[in-house]
């Protein structure tokens, strides 16, 4: 009796649930950024790319840097992040043929609405950065070399300031994901860059509001690296050039131009 | 009926630097029912467990002639080491070990769970039995398996004046049935009922080895003196 | 609090409503951590009882080790583990990675330390009260194995659960090594850390609720299959 539950146990659990494969080479596997994933535009773009293709698109939802590394190590046959430097470096050291452009979208400095840096009336990024370094008021940082990361490291920089100095009084790095950061500085009303959609779609806004955006500086560009098939002979590079044929087409430009949340357009097609 | 004759030269048991037996030196033979007998501390569980081969001497020699395997004997501890199965398994266990089909060992089994008057609580958890009964069923098990030479140690310590009967006639039984038995015990009249030989220890030596009746009616040693007439010896 | 009580409805309700995505991640889940614990088992215990019979010279820096890894951290043999998976390591071949089945491998590694240690320190005591017993019998290693394995089975039980309990709440390492990639390698756990960064906190919390739920179960279910009276009276 016994030993007929358990083997009843066991069998239910190998066959009446899904099934698993034990290797699987099948499926054409895209690394994302967790930004352009959260977005929500995953959701929209790449059912409509799998149906029109005709392949089932395995999507890794991972940080900028483990995207690359995950390329540069074949584990993924193309990648779509938003870090042009990284990205350069990335197709110098011969991981990826090119990098095509893709879309943009942009970033927006987020901040209580107690605004205790006084920053909301002034429409200057230099000025805005430059005070609530001087006030020294809570910002959080991603802290984890993902492409938001490198943007807002970006900024700091063109402001003339030196972010690896800033002390962990008012600088926090967190080394997490948009969501959880977000959460972070709900929990403390802290000042954060956030990109748009990430904001839009957060759920815990507290006392946060938009207090800057627009600037020129803010802009994201994502780009899509297809992974090089002469390092990896077994990349699917025939798959990866018609995911990024169909990236650029008008179908899926459009799909990206009329994508919105809370009726606000996230990204713009802009492939050359 | 077989014959066989233990000698032991010099023994010596340690633990962890403290002397538990001997020197000491002794020859078995004409082996039916021998009783170790002395005071607790004296030395018999330490003699037991090396004529067994439990524990080894740190030095001196024990001889068997001629050798009986370890298959062919069997030791009851004092405090019996239970299975966590039931009553049936337990007993039935040493021939499973020794290659037995479960069924034959099963029959065999209950017919030594009805001499033991046991047979009600077959399918009991053996760790539910009472301490007579679970001395029964120990002997059983030790002699399921026929075995050539019987040890046991104090089987009836503890126990009630029904359990010792009841366990005393099992070894007589096994006795009549071609058993060698080699027993420790501190209990006078135990000794008296069931042995033919004694070997009285006290601190670790053999103080007196004689058969029973010499042994009670005229001790040779003053400390064997004092024991038979019940005094306590230091 | 509300998010709490709030996660409890949401939980009710993807269960009645038997959303179809829950049964989904909520049987990988199972099925990724029942068969590595049980492949875990079958090897972790017999090693275990294997240890706590033997008398070699290594024998206490061997007990030591396994000890020591189980409080290896999960994520470490997630990393680990992808490094040997990956395309560029030395089992790409095999092209296992962002598969169940190394969320298996890894998982298989974090709990059998758990198991093996727990099963030597069960058997060993038992083995203690036994050992006169089969010396007398003159009994073979095998035989004082099997012996053992079947007199403690509850306790092992208990042990193979443990690593159960480790597995199933585990999330660094098939993080790592699975992707969570959706409708293929996604479970409640990886699912629970995607939702909480996108601050979903009800979904993440009805999601753990039924995590929780299960493990009991499972627990609840183990325990009376294996129930035995034949152990102490009062274990």
């Amino acid at each position: 009796m016994k030993k007929f539950m358990i083997i009843t146990i066991l069998i239910l659990n190998q066959y009446l649930l899904p099934s698993f494969c034990w290797a699987n080479d099948s499926n054409f596997k895209l690394a994302v950024t967790t930004s352009f994933h959260n977005s929500g535009l995953s959701d929209v773009l790449i059912p409509a790319l799998e149906k029109d293709i005709g392949i089932i698109v395995d999507l890794l939802v991972v940080g900028t840097g483990q995207a690359l590394k995950l390329g540069s190590r074949g584990d993924v046959d193309a990648i779509l992040v938003h870090s042009k430097k990284a990205e350069e470096e990335f197709v110098e050291q011969g991981f990826a043929p090119y990098r095509r452009e893709i879309m943009y979208n942009d970033f927006v400095l987020i901040g209580s609405k107690a605004d205790p840096s006084e920053i909301k009336n002034l429409n200057n990024l230099k000025l805005i950065l430059e005070t609530i370094r001087s006030t020294r008021s809570i910002f959080i940082s991603r802290g984890d070399d993902s492409g938001t990361h490198k943007l807002e490291l970006s900024l700091w920089r063109n402001a003339g300031q030196k972010p690896e100095n800033f002390l962990v009084d008012w600088y926090w790095e967190v080394g997490a994901g948009m969501g959880a950061t977000l959460n972070i500085a709900s929990e403390s009303s802290a000042y954060v860059i956030s990109d748009r959609a990430s904001w839009l779609n957060f759920g815990r806004k507290g006392d946060l509001e938009i207090l800057f955006e627009g600037d020129e500086q803010l802009f994201n560009q994502y780009s899509y690296l297809p992974i090089s098939a002469i390092l990896y002979p077994k990349i699917k590079y025939k798959e990866a050039r018609s995911v990024e044929n169909w990236l650029v087409s008008t179908k899926a430009r459009n799909l990206i131009k009329n994508y919105k949340i809370m009726g606000q357009n996230l990204f713009f097609p802009n492939p050359k | 009926m077989i014959d066989f004759k233990i000698k032991g030269a010099n023994l010596l048991i340690k633990k962890s630097s403290s002397l538990l037996l001997g020197p000491m030196s002794f020859e078995l033979v004409n082996l039916s029912f021998m009783i170790l007998l002395g005071q607790n501390g004296a030395g018999k569980t330490s003699l037991l467990r090396l004529l067994h081969g439990l524990d080894s001497p740190e030095s001196g020699s024990l001889v068997w002639e001629p050798k009986i395997k370890v298959e062919d004997q069997s030791f009851v501890f004092q405090s019996p080491i239970i299975l966590r199965r039931n009553v049936l398994e337990n007993v039935f266990y040493p021939l499973i070990l020794r290659g037995v089909s479960k069924s034959d060992a099963i029959s065999i089994a209950k017919e030594w769970l009805e001499k033991i008057f046991l047979i009600q609580k077959a399918y009991e958890p053996a760790l539910s039995l009472s301490g007579g009964e679970r001395q029964r069923m120990v002997i059983a098990r030790a002699l399921i398996s026929k075995p050539k030479l019987l040890f046991l140690d104090e089987p009836t310590v503890n126990l009630d004046g029904e359990s010792k009967l009841q366990i005393e006639n099992l070894l007589k039984q096994a006795l009549r049935d071609g058993t060698k038995i080699i027993m420790a015990t501190h209990d006078l009249g135990q000794a008296k009922r069931l042995g033919e030989h004694i070997l009285f220890l006290h601190n670790g030596k053999v103080v007196e080895t004689t058969s029973v009746n010499s042994f009670f009616s005229e001790p040779q040693t003053d400390e064997a003196l004092t024991f038979v007439r019940g005094g306590i010896l230091r | 609090m509300s998010d709490l009580f709030q996660g409890f409805i949401q939980a009710l309700m993807l269960i009645f409503t038997i959303d179809s995505d829950l049964y989904a991640i909520s049987g990988r889940s199972l099925q990724v951590t029942m068969t590595a614990t049980l492949i875990a088992s079958v090897v972790g215990i017999p090693l275990g009882a294997w240890l706590a019979v033997s008398n070699f010279r290594l024998r206490n820096v061997l007990i030591i080790c396994i000890n020591a890894l189980m409080g290896l951290p999960p994520v470490v043999v997630g990393l680990l583990v992808y490094l040997f998976l990956s395309k560029s390591g030395p089992f790409g071949v095999f092209n296992l990675l962002f598969t169940p089945s190394a969320m298996i491998i890894a998982q298989v590694i974090i709990i059998l330390p758990i198991i093996a240690s727990i099963s030597h320190r069960t058997i060993r005591i038992l083995w203690k009260e036994y050992r006169d017993f089969f010396i007398s019998l003159n009994a073979t290693r095998w035989q004082i194995i099997l012996t053992l394995i079947k007199d403690s089975r509850r306790s092992l039980i208990t042990a193979a659960l443990a690593g159960f309990g480790r597995g199933i709440g585990e999330v660094g390492a098939i993080m790592i090594v699975g992707g969570n990639i959706d409708h293929a390698t996604r479970v409640l756990t990886t699912a629970i850390s995607l939702e909480t960064s996108r601050g979903n906190f009800h979904l993440a919390m009805a999601l753990g609720i039924v995590l929780i739920i299960l493990s009991i179960l499972i627990n609840f279910l183990m325990h009376i299959t294996v129930k035995s009276k034949y152990e102490q009276i009062d274990d």
